[in-house]
């Protein structure tokens, strides 16, 4: 224990000191994309993290991790929290796709990729889903051919997110057309840059577009950028979207965003609303929805909790992922929905002087919430998984 | 704070378990369901004397184990899957905890141990069962210590000694205890809906009594939280069996030519169900562990009993339907945890009366304002 407090006087006193200005409360986050130009704090945050490890900081040191333990990874969480610094490298290599190769990944592939992904020196993006494989993402169609030293693939991908700011690709191909669905699919790396690979961004009903279409015309990967065996993919594909879920059900100690990590219900992060809910206008149907709303989220936190304290390895954990990831998603559905319905027609701004910033936060966090139930597995397919692998229920 | 059960814990959880298991099987509930006393008294003896679980959380100058709020959520858990019948609750969790938050020293040191020991069953005599604040609004009790009014509903008063009665006084709630059979006293079992936790309707027209102590708004809704967080763990291990039997069930039953666990309606209702318990759960441990060391939120307590009501009703409403016309029949055991699930929801409060008391605590505690998202 004494360890852990030195290590907490050594990392505050560290942040005090390296911590920029420019990265403290919202804004901006690093992606380790090649083609964007960050902000200087954001660039200098990031690589000052970086020369530590910490930008992934447990990973192992000799992939440019930090080396930390599940407890001392909470600890530098907690500090960067207590003054508010935001995450210095936030991406898909970080969060999905480096985890997996820690896993899966040759010696040499881990070397080569895992170091620039710790370093920020390149952006991922997830070549999955097709127009004709979504929540059926094994009847997935796009064609890799073994051409000696490497795999010639055409086919398309949809709804890749950040692909047009991507370095990289892991890509989920079919290398055999005559196996059964889940046995004929390989998982393959690609650079983005290369003539074969065409991206087409597409709007969103939030009026953004973080993601595309890709389409893969002879696109060339590299046989030493085969991760796992032929034809066996799909173990380490799905393996990837535990990765997936488990951050965007807040387990994993790796996913970049701190949180508080007491075990005291932190309520006071909605404090938002307590203008809206203190209004005695508001109906007593309307504050019972809140307080719901907040118990369940206090609840989730809780368990959020003991599954981190389980899993003392800091490994992801397997088929429960499913369970946070599908409550995770429907609180923060639920949440914006109320914050918006307290606001009553204050929630309908988008932009002008009728509206204050939290107002239209809450309107566009409305929409764009929509996407949560959907990415990563939509809720029905969750709780598929969940009745199958962990209450056992049959086909 | 504590938040995981320790290794000890758990072993205590495998005695309690293995007891009641043996004890407090269908047939035994239905026994006892259908009698006058709805208790075994031969049972009740061995878990007060050999497992000694009536003073799980009375300290040990009183007779009891020392235990806290933690290890009697144990052994409610326990008890709750195993729809255990009997004074446990009435007597042990509100008539103990009540003793122990408003009554004088003398009085404690006298009745804890007979308490903890089984040798006398004891029951708390509350005007209202729904809401803390609506408490003491039809039981009064005049300067010479005589309590009159009516207890429309007391946990197993038809087999207590004594009676701890909450009376409003010109000095607040105070407490006072009166012999079961002293003059004056009218107790008329009531059929309820729920045949395996007993009910009484108890008048008292006049009763002399004895004053030892009383109950001032802070102690009162502790005695409230404490008996909340028993009575919360207690559905939850109810909920917890209703959910394993029904989820086992769907895996059995076959109908199209395929297990009914197959079709994906039922699938998503009980991956919900998985889902609501565990956080049910997480929250109903939780306040466990805040009760236990005073640290954590205040709301703790009603947080679970709010969950924990939602839940097992859950669980209970899947249990009849996803059994279709068997688990309407009174020879198929859903039944029994149903009406149970029932009579806990809106026990000590319903689920939005917690809701909004938690709600209010809520707003009176001092808010640290950072302003952040989750
Ligand atoms: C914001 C956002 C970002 C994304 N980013 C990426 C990315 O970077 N890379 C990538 O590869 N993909 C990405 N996706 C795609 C995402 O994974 C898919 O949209 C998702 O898996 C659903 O597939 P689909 O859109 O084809 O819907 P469909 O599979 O067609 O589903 C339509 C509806 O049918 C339901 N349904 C389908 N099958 C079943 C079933 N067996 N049981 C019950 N209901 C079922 C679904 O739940 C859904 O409600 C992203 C999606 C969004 C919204």
């Amino acid at each position: 224990m004494s360890d852990l407090s030195a290590f907490r006087e050594e990392t505050r006193a560290w942040l005090v000191e390296n911590c920029p200005e420019g990265v403290k409360g919202e804004g901006v986050v690093h992606t380790g994309s090649t083609k964007v130009t960050f902000p200087p704090d954001v660039q200098l945050w990031m690589e000052r993290m970086a020369e530590r490890g910490w930008t992934v900081p447990t990973w192992p040191k000799e992939y440019g991790g930090g080396g930390l333990s599940v407890e001392e990874t909470r600890v530098l969480f907690d500090e960067m929290n207590a003054m508010g610094a935001r995450p210095p490298l936030v991406n898909m290599g970080t969060r999905m796709f480096g985890p997996t190769l820690l896993e899966y990944g040759t010696e040499e592939q881990k070397q080569r990729h895992l170091t620039v992904i710790a370093q920020g020196g390149a952006a991922w993006c997830q070549g999955y889903s097709e127009p004709g494989a979504g929540s059926d993402l094994a009847s997935l169609r796009c064609r890799a051919e073994d051409k000696g030293d490497f795999f010639l693939i055409n086919g398309q991908k949809i709804w890749t997110s950040g692909a047009q700011y991507a370095d990289w690709m892991f890509c989920l191909v079919r290398t055999d057309f005559d196996a059964s669905k889940h046995s004929g699919i390989s998982f393959v790396l690609l650079p983005m840059d290369q003539e074969g690979v065409t991206v087409k961004p597409i709007s969103l009903i939030s009026g953004n577009s973080p993601f595309c279409e890709t389409f893969l015309d002879d696109a060339i990967a590299e046989k030493r950028d085969l991760v796992g065996t032929l034809n066996e993919g799909w173990t380490v594909g799905k393996r990837l979207l535990q990765h997936e879920r488990s951050g965007q059900g807040g387990l994993s100690p790796t996913a970049a965003r701190p949180k508080p990590v007491g075990v005291t219900i932190d309520l006071e992060v909605d404090d938002v609303l307590k203008d809206y809910v203190n209004d005695p206008s508001i109906t007593p149907a309307l504050r019972d929805e809140v307080i719901d709303w907040k118990m369940r989220s206090a609840a989730f936190r809780l368990t959020q909790k003991r599954a981190g304290e389980q899993a003392r390895d800091g490994k992801t954990p397997a088929d429960t992922t499913s369970v946070f990831k599908l409550y995770g998603s429907t609180l923060a559905r639920d949440r914006q929905e109320i914050v918006v319905r307290l606001m009553g027609t204050q929630g309908l701004g988008w932009e002008g002087d009728s509206f204050s910033k939290d107002e239209i936060g809450a309107a566009r966090s409305w929409l764009s919430s929509k996407a949560v139930t959907i990415y990563g597995g939509t809720n029905e397919v969750q709780a598929n998984i969940i009745a199958k692998r962990v209450l056992g229920l049959p086909d | 704070m504590q938040i995981e059960y320790t290794e000890d814990q758990e072993q205590f959880r495998e005695v309690v378990s293995r007891f009641l298991q043996a004890k407090s099987t269908p047939i035994d509930v239905r026994r006892l369901m259908a009698s006058n006393e709805g208790y075994d008294q031969a049972v009740w003896q061995q878990l007060c004397g050999e497992v000694g679980l009536a003073g799980t959380h009375i300290p040990e100058e009183y007779g009891g184990f020392g235990f806290g709020p933690i290890e009697l959520g144990i052994v409610s858990e326990e008890m709750g899957r195993h729809l255990y019948c009997g004074p446990f609750f009435a007597s042990s969790v509100m008539a103990g905890y009540a003793l122990l938050n408003g009554a004088t020293e003398a009085i404690k040191s006298a009745i804890l141990p007979d308490i903890a020991s089984g040798d006398r069953i004891a029951t708390l005599v509350l005007d209202n069962l729904n809401n803390p604040e609506k408490v003491g609004s039809v039981l009064k009790a005049n300067d010479e210590h005589v309590v009159s009014g009516t207890a429309p509903i007391v946990v197993d008063a038809h087999i207590a000694d004594l009676l701890i009665v909450a009376a409003s006084t010109s000095d607040g709630l105070g407490l006072y205890l009166v012999n079961a059979d002293a003059d004056g006293i009218s107790i008329k079992p009531e059929e309820a809906l729920d045949p395996t936790r007993k009910i009484s309707r108890v008048s008292f027209d006049g009763v002399s009594s004895e004053r030892i102590g009383g109950l001032n708004e802070e102690s009162l809704n502790l005695t409230w939280d404490q008996i909340c967080n028993a009575l919360a763990h207690e559905m939850i291990g109810g909920a917890q069996h209703l959910f394993e039997s029904t989820v086992e069930y769907t895996k059995v039953r076959v109908q199209f030519g395929r297990p009914i666990g197959s079709f994906q309606a039922l699938k998503h209702r009980c991956a919900d169900l998985l889902m609501e318990l565990e956080f049910a759960k997480a929250a109903t441990h939780h306040a466990a562990f805040c009760l236990a060391t005073s640290e954590g939120e205040p709301f703790a307590a009603s947080m679970a009993k709010a969950m924990a009501s939602d839940t097992y009703m859950e669980a209970a409403r899947a249990g009849v339907q996803l059994r279709g016309g068997i688990g309407f029949t009174w020879e198929e055991d859903t039944h029994l945890w149903y009406k149970r699930a029932k009579s806990s929801e809106v026990f000590m409060g319903s689920a939005h009366m917690h809701r909004e008391r938690m709600m209010k605590m809520i707003e009176i505690a001092p808010s640290h304002n950072t302003g952040e998202q989750p």
